[in-house]
């Protein structure tokens, strides 16, 4: 297996304030990398360095070389990016939201030509949003905008793609249906995913493998069940984590203790 | 099965042809409308004389042609440059600083003209001592380099180059330039008419003289901006997903910046601080049709010289033989036509 996207030693400082310590983590080509941790530990710092949104020290390696050794446009035929909260202008139709994703195929002062229209069609059926092509991206769902951002992406063709909390403002339905389907694109299309994610649960049943961050550095990483453990867990987030099988599937959870429960 | 669709934001032929109708409507009607009447039929048929080879009967006198092609023409095409440039511009800054508020005088092009047209004012009267009018020349200097001044202090801010501390350090220049000017002209109270008229705008000045001085600036300008539009499309999504989709958002707005500011500070030159048109006319336009700047600019081109030409008419007219400033046409007229566009439309305002 090719490394697709490597972070080297990556130290990110704000100030006086060091969040991220020499981070060092990698994935594979085809793989889904899942960055958990609690809140702070610098899972978001870290997905930014790729998109060059914060000023980091080491190296962030795209397909063995520096990313910062190529130009803009070439980054973003390799990466596509999409943030936490991801801005959807008013105004704007679903249909020209995803054709910025052909953006880097473009020269400065070129337009669109017929086959970029058509990825962008494609993308749109690819995730059930033709009917919505014509409709103002500002006034879709938390869930229909989450498709939007992924079209996008698949607009960009890029071979990996890094999604900070990609579900985060989803409910559990609608978050399993955005990774089950992040999965199926990941494995039909080859990409290549690294993405933040809360949900631990969700983590252990669709990320290949894991980095579990906490105060600015990986404390572990490795296959889900090596890292998302009930010892390492609970020294990161509280003791009362449990990880549970639940017909072969991990589930991982937070009880509430007899102590509180006694207050009731 | 897709290839043939088409993409859902295009710049529509009826659009274009609408635009352009009232283009022509407003600058045939501008140079109908006067203290004496010229018909339509005339007007089109002198135009018409103009192409070489080709000769139309017209009932215009010699005075007439002397009033429609050396008096009521240039300060229309006057007025449609200007007006042109104001639009294009405020759309290019409302799209590079993603505020919808955004003028072609946020970073201070409007206070440094202003000061520079009030120091050339008070300090070096017309004469015909002047190889150059000093005035048009200060104003031009005076708007570039608030831009300048503004951009330098913006991006030597130690917590970050953005957007926004670009837009403050253009409210801090305006605001001390105004300060500098007004300090200026309350000292000099002979000329405060002339800077107060000046400052208000006015299209009466014009000759070709003052077309020619401003038209290669404002077809330059326009161009860049036409030309580069889609790039304003990927400004909405904000500077780290526009970064990440192959742009440099900090060049892409130096770029508008400087073709916006270098459009504005040469029709501010010669018409004054007309307000209210960069504002008014790309958002009526959005409201109109799309919020897309592929749309928003080549429409509010159109738009923009045909609704200063109607401004400038109603100047001229409204308490003939007086002239109402145009600045003031621009806001009494175009607030509440704003004002009703923004109630019945359906579109957005982003």
């Amino acid at each position: 297996m090719t490394v697709a996207l490597e972070f080297r030693d990556i130290g990110v400082a704000f100030g006086p304030h060091q969040v991220l310590h020499d981070v060092s983590v990698e994935v594979d080509a085809g793989g889904w990398l899942g960055i958990v941790g609690p809140n702070g530990a610098g899972k978001s710092t870290l997905l930014r360095t790729v998109a060059g949104a914060v000023p980091y020290d080491g190296s962030v390696l795209v397909e063995g070389l520096p990313i910062d050794s190529r130009s803009q446009r070439e980054r973003a035929k390799l990466v596509a990016y999409v943030p936490q909260r991801p801005l959807f202008p008013a105004g704007m139709a679903v249909f020209d939201y995803v054709l910025l994703g052909r953006t880097p195929y473009l020269g400065p002062l070129a337009a669109e030509s017929r086959d970029d229209i058509s990825d962008v069609w494609e993308a749109l059926e690819a995730l059930h949003l033709v009917e919505f092509a014509a409709r103002d991206v500002a006034t879709l769902s938390g869930g229909e905008t989450q498709r939007a951002s992924f079209a996008r992406v698949l607009a960009q063709k890029a071979p990996i793609v890094v999604l900070d909390e990609a579900t985060a403002s989803l409910d559990v339905a609608a978050q399993h249906e955005v990774l089950e389907l992040i999965d199926r694109l990941r494995k039909e299309m080859g990409i290549t995913v690294v993405s933040a994610i809360h949900d631990l649960t969700a983590a252990a049943q669709f990320c290949g493998r894991v980095a579990l961050m906490d105060g600015g550095r990986i404390v572990g990483s490795g296959q889900p069940g090596e890292v998302l453990t009930e010892e390492l867990l609970g020294t990161v987030f509280e003791p009362s984590i449990r990880v549970i099988d639940v017909d072969g599937s991990t589930v991982i959870v937070s009880l509430r203790t007899e102590e509180t429960l006694s207050d009731q | 099965m897709n290839a043939g669709r088409p993409s859902t934001t295009r710049l529509h032929w009826y659009w274009v042809v609408g635009a352009t109708l009232v283009l022509i409507v407003a600058v045939i009607a501008g140079v109908m409308v006067g203290p004496i009447a010229l018909s339509p039929v005339d007007i089109m048929a002198s135009i018409i004389n103009r192409v070489p080879f080709v000769s139309l009967d017209t009932e215009l006198s010699v005075r007439d042609e002397a009033i429609l092609w050396e008096i009521r023409m240039p300060r229309v095409i006057l007025g449609v440059l200007v007006g042109s440039m104001l639009s294009a511009a405020g759309a290019s800054y409302q799209g590079v600083f993603r505020n919808p508020l955004a003028d072609p005088y946020l970073l201070g092009a409007g206070a440094g003209a202003g000061l520079g047209a009030t120091i050339a004012i008070v300090y070096a009267p017309a004469t015909s001592s002047w190889i150059v009018d000093p005035l048009p020349l200060a104003a031009f200097v005076g708007a570039i380099g608030g831009v300048a001044l503004a951009y330098v202090l913006g991006y030597t801010v130690r917590s970050g180059r953005t957007a926004v501390t670009l837009i403050l350090a253009g409210v801090a220049v305006a605001s001390f330039l105004t300060a500098l000017q007004t300090f200026l002209q309350q000292r000099d109270s002979d000329t405060l008419r002339e800077v107060y008229g000046w400052i208000l705008g006015s299209l009466n000045t014009a000759g070709w003289g003052d077309v020619a001085l401003i038209a290669p600036y404002v077809a330059v300008c326009l161009s860049v901006v036409f030309i580069g539009r889609r790039l304003l499309d990927i400004l909405a999504v904000g500077d780290t997903e526009a970064g990440t989709l192959g742009v440099r958002p900090g060049r892409v707005r130096l770029i508008f910046v400087i073709f916006a500011t270098l459009g504005t500070a040469a029709v501010v030159s010669v018409s004054g601080l007309i307000g209210f048109v960069g504002i008014i006319v790309p958002h009526t336009v959005r409201l109109l049709t799309s919020a897309s700047y592929r749309v928003v600019i080549p429409l509010s081109i159109l738009v923009g010289g045909a609704f200063l030409v109607v401004a400038d008419i109603i100047a001229r007219v409204a308490i003939s033989p007086g002239e109402i400033p145009i600045g003031v046409v621009t806001a009494l007229i175009g607030a509440p036509f704003f004002a009703v566009v923004l109630r019945t439309s359906k579109g957005v305002v982003s």
